[in-house]
């Protein structure tokens, strides 16, 4: 098990590696030279040069590369401040390191990638299950339409919608807001409210399918069927054998879902407003800060990897058969 | 036949499946008897109802999809519209089911020992504790060695024919007086096969239940089985003791099964002969005898009763066939026997 | 059958009449110390062969001109990849595989092309070998068409004809496989794998997935396939009562060696290797009992109760694992016969002392070959 852990870690280092490979060459190669920017309208040849030293964009791509790299384990110094390690960079548009910029971002969006996951595991599933107790009854069929019809929704569309249904002209949610967790946690929670029944709306219809449809081929297993012929109840045999058994490929999808909760939770804090690692990314867009977009970029990724060993530890955690390979 | 005391009595047992294409009937006036003690053996082919029907004497088809009808009576108890609860309290308790795949039919999940366990502390109300000691001691029974240590492996960690026994102590650990085994060792190698088949009769010597043993395999049938059932189409089309079932066999399609089959002291020069066709259509079953579309005595009857006239099975040895029964073994004698030398 | 020796005296099929009259038909395929191995992965922290299950463990077996060779054993023997091996559907870790004189054991896939059409396979599972989206014409056809092979009369025709002679109606030309039932699959399975005239046919337990009365349906054919076209067989299957039924010669395998190799009247009735008697002895037998021999209308005489079983040989415990295969003798850790010699000294595959020609045990102890059928 522990070996199991070590070697995925090992390979996520390889992963992280290539990620920030490409993405560094992606960002530099592009035309547009962020000095030229920075150094503004009245920018003679001379001027750009300082710049470009500053930025640390005079080297070749290669050696920038290696210098960035390096810089995460032993932080870097820029001619207008320090980095700490571990250094993703340093923005020039704020004068901060890259990560202390998103670590301030980063509970935003943690939170309501989370607490959407939550909220989206815990009513898909219970809905899935309902369906596949009940299945054939118009209790199935109506759960069924209703996820589909859910599952058909954008964000962007109904992030407005209900901020304008639910927000604005009938009250029923506060404006969402984000407010740290530590300072008062029934404003985190009321502010947050809104933005995770809207970002988990689209993922709980495809886990109500999901948990309907293997919990309904979990049931038609033959260790169910023995289950039942030793005479275990209903329940047991549903709960004990049956979900347990569903388990694998929820989890499965579960993790291969977890890039576009990231991604899903970025775009609701920009429907929202909310200041979190998704705004940050597309104001850097827009301003051009390079090394924070760089930096939000290799940290989502970072993060993503991590989650997807805590999945596979889930694995070994639900079936024995991988535990004890 | 002993028919002194049947234990378990099934009496035109119907089941009958709603599917898109129609009502498959996949068992349809099916009747027989087991007593104490007893093996009786069901043999057919795949689509004969041997399953279906034995599922359903434990309530086992899902009550949407499944239509079931007939009489069924356990030591006395009728189970035909028996509550869910009370068939709870007899499944893996009064009565016990082996299944065919020993590695599908186990819980991945779970310890051999709680899967075993499971049944009796629910039948026995046995604590934990007890309920463990129960299943090393019923390992130790089929055979696992070190059962003490085995007892926390999971199903994944045993070999096949150590899986079928970790299933034969399961079914056996409360006592049942009936055990149902539907196929099981048609996934194992002969010499597992074996072994498994020594260990089911031993324990029935010990525990004196009554055994339905459903297999495709008529050396299976003549090892183990007491008396004999054989189905056809969802239909028993003959019945008797294993011995008067093999050595005398009534119905053409128990000849076809022993022409067909190779065996190790047949002589290889002769052919098989084989069934022609294929097995009806559940579906649209033929309106007559089912097996009279592959039946090669269709004439010997005449008259076209065959293809219109559903033949019954008589009460205790005899063949659901209308050739005489005079005539059924002058013809086993003359044309069958010869071919089986 | 009434003994053994009267069934050989009087040659009644091709088979017998060609063993009878002592001319060895020539190799077609010879295969010496055949190896495969299939490494284990593993190791921390990169992943590395740790180990390898060993099927195929050095194999040494001639399969014949015309001859159906029989190779039985259990699951796990390694039966089916030595199949796939002399098919070329695998390349061996060691050893060598001469297909008529040339040495086919690491060919090259132009050097096998012309080799793929004389050696065919048939698979177990009807459902699945077959490509539900084709036509059965043009799944019998498609060995044809890779070939180039355009026989007289059309393609078409030759399918037609292939139809027949596997007893499938040709007029079903246009039909897809679901639309026949399992036996009328495998049947499809041998009208492509004669399409190009095969010299051998690799069947791998063609018949096991079928019902009884179906299966009988198919051996017949392949028998009859077997006969009429002169086609070696390489029959494997784990029924020992389907292999007598259709081999001449049978093998029997154990953890990727052969144990004992012979003519059928030698396996089946004189098994040297206590393996071969316990899977023989194992096997359920349909004992008629003593009613065949009873007047015929014996009907209400028929005793009611069974016969006493038949004395058998229980063996205890599994098949080691492949990847780990006990020292010496295979089969000494579940041998009743066996002794410290077996552990050290592994037993040569050989004609011992009492066997008849061409009859060969690999055992140190072997049984005393008395008559054991009849």
């Amino acid at each position: 098990m522990l070996r199991f852990l070590l070697r995925r870690s090992l390979g996520a280092i390889v992963i992280l590696l290539i990620i920030s490979a490409v993405t560094f060459f992606l960002f530099y190669a592009i035309p547009r030279n962020p000095a030229l920017l920075a150094c503004g309208k009245t920018c003679t040849p001379d001027q750009l040069a300082i710049v470009e030293a500053n930025l640390g964009i005079d080297k070749p791509v290669p050696v920038q590369y290696w210098e960035y790299m390096v810089g995460i384990f032993t932080g870097r110094d820029y001619p207008i401040g320090h980095c700490p390690a571990p250094c993703l960079g340093y923005s020039f548009t704020d004068n901060r390191p890259v990560l202390e910029t998103i670590l301030d971002r980063l509970p935003t969006t943690l939170s309501l990638a989370v607490g959407g996951a939550v909220v989206f595991l815990v009513v898909g599933l219970a809905m899935g299950m309902l369906a596949a107790w009940r299945r054939g009854t118009l209790l199935d069929k109506s759960l069924s339409s209703a996820s589909l019809v859910l599952g058909s929704m954008q964000i962007y569309f109904l992030g407005p919608l209900a901020l304008a249904l639910l927000v604005h002209n009938n009250q029923v949610f506060s404006q969402p807001k984000y407010e740290p967790i530590s300072e008062d946690p029934m404003a985190w929670f009321g502010g947050l409210l809104l933005p995770w029944l809207v970002l988990a709306t689209i993922f709980t219809a495809n886990y109500t399918r999901m948990a309907r449809a293997t919990l309904i081929e979990q049931l038609r297993e033959d260790h169910v069927r023995t289950a039942r012929a030793k005479g275990m109840s209903r329940s047991t045999v549903f709960f004990r054998y049956a979900w347990r058994g569903s388990l694998i490929p929820i989890v499965t999808i579960f993790g291969i879902d977890l890039g576009s909760l990231f991604g899903g939770a970025m775009i609701t804090e920009f429907t929202f407003n909310l200041p979190g690692l998704g705004r940050l990314a597309v104001d850097s867009v827009t301003k051009s800060n390079l090394p924070m977009l760089m930096g939000v970029m290799l940290f989502a990724a970072t993060m993503i990897v991590l989650f997807n060993i805590l999945v596979d530890a889930c694995y070994a955690l639900i079936d024995p058969r991988v535990r004890l390979a | 036949m002993t028919t002194n005391s049947p234990f378990l009595t099934v009496d035109d047992l119907r089941v009958h499946f709603s599917t898109e294409d129609g009502t498959v009937k996949a068992v349809d006036g099916l009747s027989f008897e087991v007593a104490r003690g007893r093996t009786l053996g069901i043999v057919g082919e795949s689509g004969s109802g041997k399953s279906v029907a034995t599922q359903a004497i434990l309530g086992l088809h899902s009550r949407e999809t499944a239509d079931v009808s007939g009489r069924i009576t356990l030591d006395g108890d009728e189970l035909t519209g028996a509550s869910e609860r009370a068939l709870e309290r007899l499944r893996g308790n009064t009565a016990a089911m082996i299944f065919q795949d020993p590695l599908t039919a186990l819980s991945p999940y779970y310890t051999v020992g709680r899967q075993i366990a499971e049944p009796y502390r629910k039948h026995r109300g046995a604590s934990r504790r007890e309920a463990r000691e129960r299943a090393i001691e019923m390992l130790g029974k089929v055979g696992i060695p070190h059962p003490a240590q085995r007892v926390d492996d999971y199903p994944h960690q045993f070999s096949g024919g150590m899986r079928q026994r970790v299933m034969i102590a399961m079914a056996l650990v409360c006592d049942p007086d009936l055990l149902i085994a539907d196929e099981p060792t048609t996934a194992l190698d002969v010499t597992v096969q074996a072994q498994i088949l020594d260990l089911l009769m031993e324990l029935q010597q010990e525990f004196g239940s009554a055994i339905i043993m459903i297999t495709h395999d008529l050396g299976v049938i003549a090892g183990v089985a007491d008396d004999v059932l054989v189905m056809y189409g969802g239909r028993a089309v003959e019945r008797g003791t294993v011995h008067e079932v093999l050595a005398a066999p009534r119905h053409p399609y128990t000849w076809g099964l022993l022409t067909s089959m190779p065996r190790l002291t047949a002589d290889v020069d002769k052919e098989l002969v084989p069934i022609a066709g294929s097995p009806p259509s559940l579906l649209t079953p033929p309106p007559g005898c089912p097996f009279a579309p592959r039946c090669t005595f269709v004439d010997e009857v005449g008259d076209g009763r065959c293809a219109t006239e559903r033949p019954a099975l008589p009460e205790g040895r005899g063949a659901a066939c209308h050739l005489t029964e005079a005539r059924q073994r002058t013809l086993f004698g003359e044309r069958i026997r010869p071919r089986l030398a | 059958m009434t003994t053994a020796s009267t069934a050989h005296e009087g040659p009644t099929g091709p088979e017998e009449a060609a063993g009878a009259a002592g001319e060895t038909p020539p190799a077609l395929m010879t295969v010496e110390g055949l190896t495969k191995y299939f490494p284990i992965k593993g190791g921390f922290p990169f992943q590395r062969t740790v180990g390898a299950v060993k099927a195929v463990d050095g194999l040494d077996l001639v399969v014949r001109e015309g001859e159906s060779f029989g190779l039985v054993g259990e699951s796990g023997c390694g039966k089916s990849t030595t199949g796939r091996l002399l098919a070329r559907l695998l390349e061996p870790t060691g050893g060598t595989l001469t297909y008529r004189g040339r040495d086919i054991s690491h060919a090259g896939r132009k050097e096998l092309a012309p080799i793929r059409s004389e050696i065919q396979m048939i698979f177990q599972d009807p459902y699945s070998s077959l490509n539900p989206r084709q036509t059965v014409g043009s799944i019998v056809g498609a060995p044809l068409e890779i070939n180039g092979v355009n026989p007289p009369g059309g393609r078409e025709a030759r399918v037609r004809e292939l139809m027949d002679t596997v007893g499938l109606n040709p007029e079903h030309y246009n039909r897809f496989p679901h639309e026949f039932s399992g036996g009328q699959r495998q049947r499809i399975g041998v009208a492509r794998a004669l399409a190009l005239e095969p010299r051998l046919i690799i069947a791998d337990e063609p018949v096991s997935a079928l019902d009884v009365s179906i299966q009988a349906q198919v051996i017949n054919l392949l028998r009859r396939v077997q006969r009429e076209h002169g086609i070696a067989f390489l029959f494997i299957a784990h029924d020992l009562a389907v292999v007598r039924h259709f081999s001449q010669r049978i093998a029997v395998m154990y953890l990727g060696k052969i144990v004992e190799v012979g003519d059928r009247r030698a396996i089946y009735e004189r098994p040297r290797h206590p393996y071969t008697h316990a899977l023989l002895s194992a096997v359920p037998e349909v004992d008629l009992g003593p009613a065949m021999a009873e007047d015929r209308d014996a009907g209400e005489d028929t005793p009611k109760e069974r016969p006493p079983r038949r004395e058998r040989i229980r063996l205890e415990g599994d098949v080691p694992s492949p990847s780990a295969p006990p020292s010496g003798c295979r089969f000494r850790t579940r041998c009743w016969k066996a002794q410290d010699r077996c552990a050290t000294e592994e037993p040569p595959l050989v004609r011992i002392e009492g066997n008849e020609e061409g009859h060969m045990t690999a055992c140190h102890f072997p049984e005393a070959g008395t008559v054991l059928l009849e």
